[in-house]
């Protein structure tokens, strides 16, 4: 067929084309300038978010030891005696985002082999419509959920758990990044060519083994960069945390003690009354940098692993 | 006209998807041991018809079917009867060649695996692989992807990882139609030696493929309603030389389809 549609082409006269113009310029061309400005718009605002970012910071590193700030594990700034030691924030928020993907990812997984591989077309029609509802919902009502709902039911497992804890906020932030991990997963593994499943299931698979088998392995790069698309969002989540985690920098794991991560951090911050230019105020952005690289680093790792797959893959 | 012995066959099967019959009421006997052609007209039914034999069809939800389809005298189509044993009896190689994305021993291993073979599993993917005709151009490369081999390649590593859980049967549904002469050539060789222990079914457009490696060779069409209907079964030699059906003869000769 290609070939066949070269050969017409070629035996054909080369005939001059009418090309359209904009005040003497290839309408093309303008076209193509106007796309750059737009794509230079977001390109420029990245630009400037972390140049603010980095100005900032570098002037709260001129007062507090950059050393002292990535390795203390005692956070105080709004104290007396103050303590900027930022891994106290990291381990709250590294917590309740492992702790979400415990909660997203089994289940993120699982629903994405139903809804690709098990779900009749009409049950699909269903559940995908209902799962994409969880996404829509703010932020602010999951927080509350978490700490209304959620937390009371905790504790009437154990008394031992605190009004606010990292693992109620866990919870309800998996429950929300989960829609993201099964809907990413599932069109991964819809993506997988049918005839690849033909393949397995005419050799005597049954579908569990298709699916976790052929079609797992071939949409992996899809599945992983799910996760971390997923894990990005929950160590950026800020409404959830601040409102059922707690504001006690605890330098801690555990899951039943009040906590605080980075961005609830930020969020107490704007919402006090430190006055610009104070050292509390720019502490806010020596933690939005950290916050930022932990969200760089999941996004080049994401890449990475996209690309690694893919070469091994297709 | 035939002689007995059949392994797979059907009686009276009429298919449909939804409401669309998509073969008529065909009754048909594959030989052990032999090779079965099936010819036709695009959109006749062929490849539904195959995909009877290791009940493939059953992936398709608005699928269903009257009549009988028999192997070795059992109806396949028994409630008791567990798809995936069946087809696990009953090869398949697809129109396009489509290994997993996999290294070449896994492919070929995938079927062992997962069907619990507990020999000596190198062994088997060699062997497969000599069987196949592709073991000199992998033998040294059999951790690499197979998606880093030739179409040609591919389809040998499929026919390969096909043979490697050891049916009794293999169905073929146009598996030289994205291959070039010297590739199909060396895939019809490699029929006429498996032929010798497995019965083959191979749907092709391909009139002078047919001829040259079938024993048997079956002719479906449509006409109006009756879509995917067998128009004449027999010996390949006497439907190429010397159809008994008009229409038969037009279709071979070129004159339609
Ligand atoms: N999954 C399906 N759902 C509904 N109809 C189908 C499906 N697969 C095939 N058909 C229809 O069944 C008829 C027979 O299709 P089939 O693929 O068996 O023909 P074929 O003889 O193999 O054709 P070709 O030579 O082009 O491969 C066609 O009309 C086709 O549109
Ligand atoms: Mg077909």
């Amino acid at each position: 067929m290609e070939e066949q549609a070269n050969s017409h082409d070629r035996s054909e006269a080369p005939r001059p084309r009418n090309r359209r113009m904009w005040h003497g310029v290839p309408l093309e061309r303008v076209i193509g300038f106007f796309l750059f400005l737009c794509a230079a718009v977001s390109v420029l605002t990245t630009i400037g978010i972390v140049a603010v970012l980095v100005w900032e910071a570098a002037q709260f590193f001129g007062e507090i030891s950059f050393f002292d700030f990535i390795t203390g594990t005692k956070w105080t700034p709004l104290f007396a005696s103050k303590h900027f030691g930022v891994l106290a924030l990291v381990a709250g928020t590294v917590q309740t985002a492992i702790g979400a993907m415990i909660v997203a990812l089994p289940l993120g997984l699982l629903s994405a082999i139903f809804m690709s591989e098990y779900a009749p077309n009409r049950i699909r029609g269903l559940v995908k419509p209902v799962l994409e509802v969880l996404a829509g919902i703010p932020t602010i009502v999951y927080g509350f959920f978490a700490l209304l709902f959620i937390t009371p039911l905790l504790r009437d497992v154990s008394g031992g758990i605190s009004v606010f804890n990292g693992l109620s906020a866990s919870i309800v932030m998996g429950i929300m990044i989960l829609p993201m991990v099964s809907s990413l997963s599932e069109d991964a593994m819809r993506a997988v060519p049918r005839s690849l499943r033909e393949g397995a299931y005419a050799l005597g698979a049954t579908k569990l083994e298709v699916s976790t088998q052929v079609v797992i392995p071939a949409a992996l790069s899809g599945i992983v960069a799910s996760f971390i698309l997923a894990m990005s969002r929950a160590i950026g989540e800020t409404m959830i945390v601040t409102i059922a985690a707690g504001q006690n920098p605890n330098f801690t794991l555990n899951p039943l003690v009040p906590i605080e991560t980075m961005t609830a951090f930020i969020v107490q911050v704007s919402q006090g009354d430190s006055p610009t230019g104070t050292l509390e105020f720019k502490t806010i952005f020596a933690v939005a940098l950290t916050l930022f690289v932990f969200t760089l680093f999941m996004n080049l790792l994401s890449q990475y692993i996209v690309a690694r797959f893919r070469e091994a893959y297709e | 006209m035939l002689q007995a012995d059949p392994i797979l066959q059907t009686k009276d099967l009429s298919v449909y998807y939804g409401a669309n019959r998509v073969v008529t009421e065909v009754s048909l006997d594959v030989l052990r041991n032999r090779i079965t052609a099936i010819i036709g007209p695009s959109g006749t039914g062929k490849s539904t018809l195959l995909r009877c034999f290791n009940r493939m069809n059953d992936l398709i939800p608005t699928f269903h079917l009257s009549g009988e389809v028999l192997f070795e005298g059992n109806n396949l189509y028994e409630p008791t009867v567990d798809a995936t044993d069946i087809r696990y009896q009953i090869g398949m190689v697809f129109q396009r060649p489509n290994p997993f994305p996999k290294s070449i021993f896994d492919n070929v291993a995938f079927g062992p695996r997962i069907n619990g073979y507990n020999g000596n599993l190198a062994d088997l993917v060699e062997w497969s692989l000599q069987r196949a005709a592709i073991w000199d151009e992998v033998k040294d490369r059999l951790k690499s992807s197979a998606l880093s081999l030739s179409g040609g390649q591919q389809q040998r590593l499929c026919i390969a990882r096909t043979l490697a859980v050891e049916p009794t049967v293999i169905l073929m549904d146009e598996p030289c139609s994205s291959l070039d002469p010297i590739a199909t050539l060396a895939i019809e060789e490699l029929m006429r030696e498996l032929s010798e222990e497995y019965s083959i079914v191979i749907v092709t457009h391909n009139m002078q493929q047919a001829a040259r490696v079938s024993n048997y060779t079956a002719f479906l069409m449509a006409e109006g309603d009756r879509v995917g209907q067998l128009v004449e079964f027999g010996e390949s030699r006497q439907i190429f030389t010397n159809p008994q059906d008009e229409r038969t003869e037009a279709y071979i000769t070129g004159r339609f389809g």
